[in-house]
């Protein structure tokens, strides 16, 4: 089987079609390690990606005011169990743009392999991107992974992302985001991460709301099992007048598992506000007695419970 | 007599070295719905989450048989799969889950809607929505009343149904407790509100752990309001005789 098709397998393991590769409308970029295996684009897009030795690197525009109508699918990965990939990328969307990025990080056979990710994205006045990053990293546990972003939100756009990791093993993620808000506008940032065995997870994700009115909400749910680690860190600081902030971290903690949730507030105007809620914990006796009630195992009330906090 | 469906005999509880439940003796028939009337502390609760097997709430003596099965026996499921239920005084709140797949989880054939329709929630609102703290204390109890009633138990025990209810949709609860029964099911309704209780064929007024009254609904109510507690002489509960 060839690389392209390798990854159009996975697709599904993140919830993608694989038939959206075959779409002449969708942009898309399939990459394995540091060669590009497809590419599309459509107008108002603009997709310019390097191949070197040791990292792939490039940018992605959408032109002011361009909506791209369909989501736009980035597909990264390596096919075999070692190897090492390093994206370094530009994303801007111009004024009044629009667009809608899935990005699929697919490791499925990996054993011990890296995945390296340095992103700055630049959303301009009244822009939105919607990032959504669905990953697989197989079943050995021997994937390191390292999302790194700097995301500038300008006046009135807006910028949501989220994060998700749910089936298969983590193996070891590092996750690092920050993002600068400014006057009027919107960041959210979720993630949800399913862990077990010995992975390892350390997730910190910073906001910083500069402008007046600008808004954010972090919001981590982590779900370990067997003897997984994680560390979560959400950081929002507010510094003008009316700007509002909430992190609302949960993690369940099954097992042997260990978890640490580490809300930082900061705020530097008296018309700002920053909230945050935590909780870590096993599952809810209340909630877990409730499905038993109905009739559920205690495995089955688990199960339903956690899928439910992971959605 | 027919053989009762709950048989509760000389049932004691100790919670955190403290007796709550005291040699006490109950029966629901099948069929029936038996109202619980009692005190603050009384022990009501502590009955509900005990026959229904809650982590932390053991009998210390006594017997329960269910349907001839002996209770205490079982895992908390395995009650539940015998037709024993019990709604929350204070329902559980479930991120991710919707109404649909709550009210459908004691019975997955069962169509949710019409159990929704019962409680007075337009399933069109609110099926698709969370059972998380995006719905109200109100809202939440009738979902769990509604999820009760999709299971068809054989008995439901339900714990302060009408609390957080407002008072035009309190008509609404008293129609889930009759078709319950009208279903073939029982209820063990522990209630502090009149209008409620009257809706019982039989009730019962506990103190300080034991029965202290049975008879009619009526009877039952004028006993707890006359002050006319014989047990504790208003010690544990606070209703003394003038």
């Amino acid at each position: 089987m060839s690389d392209l098709e390798t990854l159009r397998h996975a697709l599904p393991m993140v919830g993608a079609e694989p038939s959206i590769l075959d779409d002449t409308g969708i942009a898309h970029v399939v990459a394995q390690g540091h060669h590009i295996l497809s590419r599309r684009t459509v107008p108002g897009l603009r997709v310019e990606l390097e191949e070197t030795p040791d990292a792939l690197i490039g940018q992605l525009i959408v032109e002011a005011g361009i909506t791209i109508a369909q989501p736009i699918h980035m597909c990264f990965g390596l096919t075999h169990p070692t190897g090492v990939q390093q994206i370094t990328i530009d994303v801007q969307l111009q004024e009044g743009a629009q667009a809608r990025v899935l990005s699929h990080c697919l490791f499925p056979v990996a054993q011990a392999a890296q995945h390296r990710m340095q992103a700055v994205m630049t959303i301009g006045p009244g822009a939105s991107l919607t990032y959504t990053e669905g990953h697989y990293h197989g079943l050995h546990g021997g994937m390191q992974v390292l999302p790194h972003a700097t995301i500038t939100v300008g006046k009135g756009a807006r910028y949501f992302s989220d994060f998700s990791l749910l089936s298969g093993s983590v193996g070891h993620l590092d996750i690092d985001y920050r993002v600068d808000v400014e006057e009027d506008g919107l960041a959210e940032l979720n993630a949800k991460i399913l862990a077990h065995k010995t992975d390892r997870i350390t997730l910190k994700e910073a906001v910083v709301l500069r402008g007046e009115r600008a808004r954010s909400l972090i919001r981590s749910r982590v779900v370990l099992e067997d003897e997984a680690r994680a560390e979560i860190t959400g950081i929002t600081e507010a510094h003008a007048a009316g700007a509002r902030g909430h992190v609302d971290c949960m993690e369940v903690v099954q097992g042997r598992a260990q978890a640490s949730a580490i809300p930082i507030v900061k705020v530097c105007h008296p018309g700002a506000k920053v909230t945050h809620e935590a909780a870590i914990g096993s599952v809810d006796k209340q909630a877990l007695e409730t499905l038993m009630a109905r009739g559920l195992s205690p495995e089955q009330a688990v199960e339903l419970i956690v899928s439910g906090i992971l959605r | 007599m027919p053989t009762p469906l709950l048989d509760i005999r000389g049932l004691t509880c100790e919670v955190a070295h403290h007796r709550i439940l005291d040699r006490l003796d109950l029966t629901v028939q099948a069929g029936e719905i038996h109202a619980l009337l009692g005190a603050n502390g009384s022990g009501k609760t502590t009955l509900a989450y005990l026959l229904m097997g809650c982590d932390g709430y053991q009998a210390s003596a006594g017997q329960v048989l269910f349907q001839g099965a002996d209770l205490l026996a079982l895992p908390m499921h395995e009650r539940a799969r015998l037709g024993l239920t019990l709604a929350w005084q204070e329902p559980a709140r479930f991120e991710g889950i919707t109404v649909r797949e709550y009210v459908s989880l004691g019975n997955r054939r069962q169509d949710p809607e019409p159990a929704l329709e019962r409680v007075g929630l337009d399933p069109e609102r609110y099926l698709t929505r969370r059972v998380d703290k995006g719905l109200s204390g109100g809202e939440r109890h009738r979902i769990e009343l509604a999820s009760v009633l999709s299971m068809k138990p054989t008995l439901a025990i339900l714990d302060e149904p009408a609390a957080g209810i407002d008072m035009l949709s309190i008509t609404h609860i008293v129609d889930v407790i009759r078709t319950l029964k009208e279903t073939g099911g029982s209820v063990l309704l522990i209630t502090h509100q009149e209008e409620v209780a009257l809706t019982a064929d039989r009730a019962s007024q506990l103190c300080a752990g034991r029965i202290v009254f049975s008879g009619s609904p009526r009877d039952t109510v004028d006993h707890f309001r006359g002050r006319s507690c014989v047990r504790c002489d208003g010690e544990v509960c606070g209703y003394v005789r003038p």
